[in-house]
């Protein structure tokens, strides 16, 4: 039994593109806030390094936000 | 009745008697009529627009640097404050003092993205020219060739490969494991994740402001219902708002990491 027909047995409908984004905004919110939390807590105890800080920061979130633009992609895409 | 019925009697709307339903975006948004064609090719909307941010960027930096002054101009001004934005934020802080030399294409990518990110928001353009998947690709295949150029001038041919895939230092059952992670990393999915990530920015961004701005127009109603359609344009505005910060992040970010790339390859062997 597909998981699909599993949840159209139990009387759920929807698109499961919608649970597959949910699922996969978790990974990358946990990340995105380690990546801003660090970086503030950096900053505050430096200040002088700030701008190389910043920069690493940006690097961080994007390495991490292109998991969470993908799982919202990805349903548009094998629909 | 309101004033608002004769608006809300046009077009589809939630309890309309013709029963129509909602126009839900999707792929069918990023979808345009071709303007015109010769032959089989079709010159549709995103390729005038990206016509159009080529013009912009060519055409603004020629006027700002044809005939630079010692004492600059308004246009050289700002000119001169975009290429120092790039070249002692990202050049010389990510490549170094040998960066130098790699800021005109830096500089180039991050205003040319950024324009075709802008023309977002822009009235009458409205479309990003990234969320069409070509665009993003053929800037990352640009800077892929770059850096694979340069990782092989650095290196030479068998030092290049070792630059790309081995790192040094490691147990040696662990290497052959780490060749391949190596290379699928910095060859194959550097470029893909470079693309990808731009043009999904872009995707989502655009689909959030035709969502919001559709559900606005369908929610409008001749009841009070109709405050549901204010929420939903005030998010849109809202959404229009963001994607302002997120086009300037996706531009600056392409170009960090084009950096990055830049001075990996530079870089003396590990």
């Amino acid at each position: 039994m597909s998981a699909a027909v599993q949840l159209a047995a139990t009387g759920v409908s929807g698109n499961l593109g919608a649970v597959a984004y949910g699922l996969a905004a978790i990974g990358p919110g946990v990340g995105i806030g380690l990546v801003f939390g660090h970086s503030i807590e950096a900053m505050a105890r430096q200040p002088e390094a700030m701008p190389i800080i910043r920069q690493n920061m940006f690097l961080g979130f994007a390495l991490c936000e292109v998991l969470a633009l993908l799982g919202l992609v990805v349903p548009f895409i094998f629909k | 009745m309101s004033t608002l019925t004769p608006l809300a009697e046009g077009g589809c709307h939630i309890q309309s008697s013709s029963g129509c339903g909602f126009p839900a975006p999707g792929l069918n948004s990023f979808d345009f009529k071709p303007i015109f064609s010769i032959g089989s090719f079709d010159f549709t909307k995103p390729m005038l627009l990206a016509l159009i941010c080529m013009v912009i960027v060519v055409g603004f930096f020629w006027a700002a640097f044809a005939k630079p002054k010692l004492v600059p101009g308004k246009m050289q001004l700002i000119g001169e404050i975009g290429y120092t934005f790039i070249s002692r934020g990202i050049a010389r802080d990510v490549i170094g003092k040998k960066g130098d030399k790699y800021v005109p294409f830096l500089t180039s990518i991050f205003f040319f993205v950024w324009i075709m990110n802008i023309m977002s928001i822009i009235p009458l353009a409205q479309f990003p020219v990234a969320s069409r998947f070509a665009y993003p690709v053929a800037i990352a295949v640009l800077v892929w060739i770059t850096y694979m150029y340069l990782t092989f001038k650095t290196h030479g041919f068998v030092g290049g490969w070792k630059h790309l895939t081995v790192l040094s230092g490691l147990p040696t059952w662990l290497i052959p494991l780490i060749i391949v992670i190596e290379f699928l990393q910095n060859v194959i999915l550097r470029p893909f994740t470079l693309a990808v990530r731009l043009w999904a920015n872009m995707f989502a961004g655009h689909m959030l402001i035709v969502m919001f701005s559709a559900a606005s127009w369908y929610l409008l109603t001749p009841s009070i219902m109709s405050a549901f359609a204010g929420g939903s344009f005030v998010l849109a505005a809202g959404m229009t708002a963001f994607e302002v910060l997120i086009q300037f992040l996706q531009a600056y970010i392409f170009t960090l990491l084009t950096s990055l790339y830049i001075s990996g390859a530079l870089e003396e062997g590990h």
